[in-house]
């Protein structure tokens, strides 16, 4: 395969942004104002004490010294522990960080299935109703607060209607978690057979996830319907028309190909953003995920846990960068990694 | 077999309705190759989209009939059009690689048009592609059906959409200026593969194009179009031996070709005496085993193989060959926008190529070569003016105060003849026309000694090519330039030129005086650059 040398160099490249990753988040947690050792040594502690706990933890080093040990740690899969849970980081991370996958996933899952047919049908007929309906739409999606939109969906879906499930946290208290295989709880029930579950869980993510779909609505739908307003005044689509090709055919098989490669390029934006910016979300829905659990870290001087929190996110966007480009080589043929 | 009957068609744009085409009436027979000719904006193109109605939105016919065989194309069904369009009339396109949908293979884009109109099945698709790909001569098909387009060379994809457009075995073929951005050589060879076919399946052609040469050489009829207007009529030796109305007569005038005179390109009334230009033998630059290697992806890229020639003072040389030939990174080192590899560039009896270029935009000789870039439009800073354009050079290269380079940037559009009221537009506003006098105006602020002129009137329709090769004669006549005059035109390059070096592959084929090389090629490679090139028939001015 030809193909397949460019996409392994790809990959290869990824080993000098993980190593910089690593030097970054070391050096920011060192730079953050506040004395570890004066933390864990207590109130009470005098000089002395907090001396000896330094040194216990190492912190008396030289930086270099002290980088080799976190690598060490790093190796082993030990983030430290965090003070306000008292758990391993790792552990906390594994916990939650699926939760806001698993949220951040299905919204943007609900967002393209809306937003992108819209665009296309906006870019289908420009000046149309359509087109008009979908700019007021995405327009006032966007203008809300997440926090403000999930507050109307709950008093309007579960105090008035009564019918979405009470907004605390992934599953109603009445079940039980499934069995942890991928942390994700709609797999997880999935692959336990219990549909029950699967019901539950997924009732009490549609309100949070409709409340993230609505705010990443404009982005998605904008750039797919400008991208294929592009893509259908190129020539390639008037010899395709001009060939009888079936209306379905020049849309679909042509226009909307060759448009994929900036809708990619957005999605993966939005869903960077949305990652990180979900923590509103998370607090109005109870949620636990990872960026309430961040910014509770942060507010408590936790810095084991921040330390792990931007680690983890870090390498998540250099798996998702990697994967979008991975995803342009499989739409479109010209791109080559070698030619760098 | 095909008429049309006084079709109008209009735009709706943010400034109102344009009409594009104003009542138009046409006739095409069974057999029959009928050619559009005129220049960009005329209505040809949208004649034809109109009549397979693939108007861009916004376009709509606004009245007229046009009849395909019995059927009535502007009150069919969409439904109906689909099935007429690629199987009984079909299109081709200029630019060929744009025509094809860049991320899909040619063999599925050919597949597609076949299992449309029920051609081929799933199953039998990739023969019949095959067969379709080597009805237009492509070698070793089986493998370039896999193929995407930006892996073949545009001669190649004017034949994949050739390929597309002949599939289902239409009866009437479009060809909406099908060799434009194609080289000399393989235009000819798409012509006649076109034309071949056209004969061999007795069906009927339409030809839109700007070049006149083209028209009068493969076809049998032509209608001479002017803004939405048909002009001219009459079978293609008419025309243009003949030609009846006052536009068909300049157009042909403003033609490059064979024996003409560079001022006989402009209408009659324009026509003065050329102002005879001053050369001596002394040489200006003298370009000595000029080499410029690339590193490419598979290797290094041999560019340019050890070039040499000499510009006198005063004299015009003309830089010939076809796209990859070298001749555009040869005058790019000239200007020193890029370094050779190895060799000289003796500028005035001193070496250019030892300075290196980041310096040399600061060297008081910077200012003695200048360059015209081929594209006025994108060569202009759009957010700058014509003013802005003009004075640039003027404030990096001379130390002028503001009062003085105003009264430059003026003489310079006096010069040009360019309106002086038209300096303080932006790009957008001026036509091609105007542009190439801003770029020729800029060029020559600084007083150079030698222009180098890149292809400065490729985009440029023929009447305004006319305009803007007398002003470059007159220019040198003037101010006592020597120019490096690069194209691929070689009609052109005869008028203008004094001496001219033929390139291919980065080297030298052919070198001599113009008249020479053009009348007695010694090279066969000049040869077939010459017979490729259509050769418009002049008019008859006895008349």
């Amino acid at each position: 395969m030809t193909r397949a040398r460019p996409i392994l160099m790809r990959i290869a490249q990824v080993i000098p942004v993980v190593v910089g990753v690593v030097i970054i988040s070391f050096i920011l947690t060192r730079a953050l104002p506040g004395d570890p050792a004066a933390y864990f040594a207590g109130d009470a502690a005098d000089e002395a004490s907090i001396a000896e706990v330094r040194a216990k933890l190492g912190l008396d080093e030289p930086l270099p010294i002290q980088f080799l040990y976190y690598v060490g740690d790093l190796l082993r899969g030990d983030l430290g522990q965090s003070l306000t849970t008292g758990q391993s980081v790792a552990a906390d991370l594994a916990q939650r960080l699926p939760a806001s996958l698993e949220l951040t996933l299905c919204a943007l899952i609900l967002s393209c299935g809306f937003a992108i047919p819209l665009g296309v049908l906006a870019a289908t007929r420009p000046g149309s109703w359509v087109d008009h309906l979908c700019r007021v739409l995405v327009t006032a999606g966007v203008s809300m607060p997440t926090f403000f939109t999930g507050v109307v969906l709950v008093y309007v879906f579960y105090y008035l209607a009564g019918i979405a499930p009470s907004p605390l946290g992934r599953l109603d208290f009445i079940y039980l978690e499934p069995e942890r295989v991928t942390g994700f709880f709609l797999i997880d029930s999935l692959l336990a057979g219990d549909f029950e579950t699967f019901f539950a869980a997924c009732r009490q993510l549609i309100l949070p996830a409709l409340t993230l779909a609505l705010f990443t609505l404009a982005p998605i739908a904008r750039m797919t319907r400008a991208a294929m307003l592009q893509s259908l005044s190129s020539d390639f689509i008037r010899t395709a028309r001009a060939a009888g090709l079936r209306r379905r055919k020049v849309l679909f098989g042509y226009a909307f190909r060759n448009a994929m490669l900036p809708v990619v390029t957005t999605l993966g934006m939005v869903f960077s953003f949305t990652l990180g910016a979900n923590v509103l979300v998370e607090k109005v829905f109870a949620w636990p995920g990872i960026g309430s659990y961040a910014v509770e870290a942060l507010v408590a001087s936790d810095y084991a846990a921040v330390q792990g929190f931007v680690l983890a996110m870090a390498l998540l966007f250099v798996v998702l960068n990697l994967v979008i480009d991975l995803t342009y080589t499989a739409i479109d043929p010209r791109i080559g990694f070698g030619s760098r | 077999m095909l008429s049309i009957k006084d079709l109008a068609v209009s735009f709706r744009t943010r400034r109102g309705t344009v009409d594009a085409v104003k009542g138009i009436s046409l006739e095409v027979a069974s057999g029959e190759t009928l050619g559009i000719v005129g220049e960009s904006g005329s209505g040809k193109s949208v004649t034809s989209y109109a009549l397979m109605r693939i108007l861009d939105a916004g376009g709509t016919i606004k009245a007229g009939e046009v009849t395909y065989g019995g059927v009535d194309l502007r009150r069919a069904s969409e439904r109906e059009m689909g099935d007429i369009r690629g199987r009984e009339i079909s299109m081709i396109f200029q630019n060929p690689r744009a025509a094809l949908n860049p991320i899909r293979k040619v063999g599925h884009q050919i597949a597609d048009v076949l299992r449309r109109h029920s051609r081929a099945t799933a199953g039998d698709a990739k023969a019949k592609v095959v067969e379709a790909m080597e009805a237009v001569m492509i070698r070793d098909a089986e493998a370039r059906y896999h193929a995407y387009p930006f892996e073949l060379s545009g001669g190649m994809c004017q034949r994949i959409v050739c390929a597309i457009a002949l599939a289902c075995d239409p009866r009437l073929l479009i060809a909406d200026e099908p060799t434009t951005g194609l080289d000399i050589t393989t235009q000819k060879a798409v012509m006649d593969l076109v034309t071949s076919l056209i004969r061999a399946r007795n069906m009927s052609a339409i030809v839109i194009t700007h070049d006149l040469g083209l028209a009068a050489q493969y076809c049998d009829r032509i209608a001479v179009m002017k803004d939405g207007q048909i002009v001219e009529t009459g079978r293609s030796v008419d025309v243009f031996t003949a030609p009846t109305h006052d536009y068909t007569r300049r157009l042909v005038d403003a033609t490059p070709r064979e024996g003409a005179s560079i001022r006989s390109l402009l209408p009659a009334e324009a026509r003065t005496p050329e102002p005879p230009h001053k050369r001596s033998t002394r040489p200006l630059l003298e370009v000595r085993d000029l080499v410029k290697t690339f590193a490419g992806k598979s290797g290094p890229v041999h560019a340019v193989k050890g070039v040499s020639f000499t510009v006198n003072e005063g004299q015009t040389v003309g830089l010939v060959g076809e796209s990859g030939c070298g001749k555009s990174t040869t005058s790019s080192m000239i200007v020193r926008l890029l370094d050779p590899t190895s060799g000289e560039i003796r500028f005035a009896g001193e070496d250019l190529a030892k300075i290196p270029l980041q310096k040399f935009a600061r060297d008081p000789r910077r200012a003695q070569i200048q360059m015209v870039f081929q594209d006025a439009t994108d060569s202009l800073n759009p957010r700058h003016t014509a003013r802005a354009s003009i004075e640039e050079p003027l404030k990096r290269l001379t130390n002028g105060n503001g009062a003085a380079r105003r009264a430059r940037v003026e003489e310079l559009a006096e010069l040009t003849g360019l309106p002086g009221h038209l300096l303080d537009r932006f790009p957008h506003q001026l036509s091609g026309g105007q542009k190439a006098r801003v770029g020729i105006a800029r060029a020559i602020a600084v007083n150079p000694r030698l222009l180098i002129l890149d292809e400065p009137t490729a985009a440029l329709d023929v009447s305004i090519q006319a305009v803007v090769l007398n002003l470059l004669a007159d220019l040198r006549a003037r101010l006592g330039m020597s120019y490096l005059f690069v194209s691929h035109d070689l009609h052109v390059v005869r008028l203008l030129c004094d001496h001219v070096v033929v390139m291919r592959g980065g080297e030298i084929v052919e070198q001599g005086a113009a008249a020479d090389v053009m009348g007695a090629p010694s090279h066969d490679y000049t040869r077939s650059l010459l017979e490729a090139a259509p050769n418009p028939p002049s008019r008859k001015t006895a008349a």
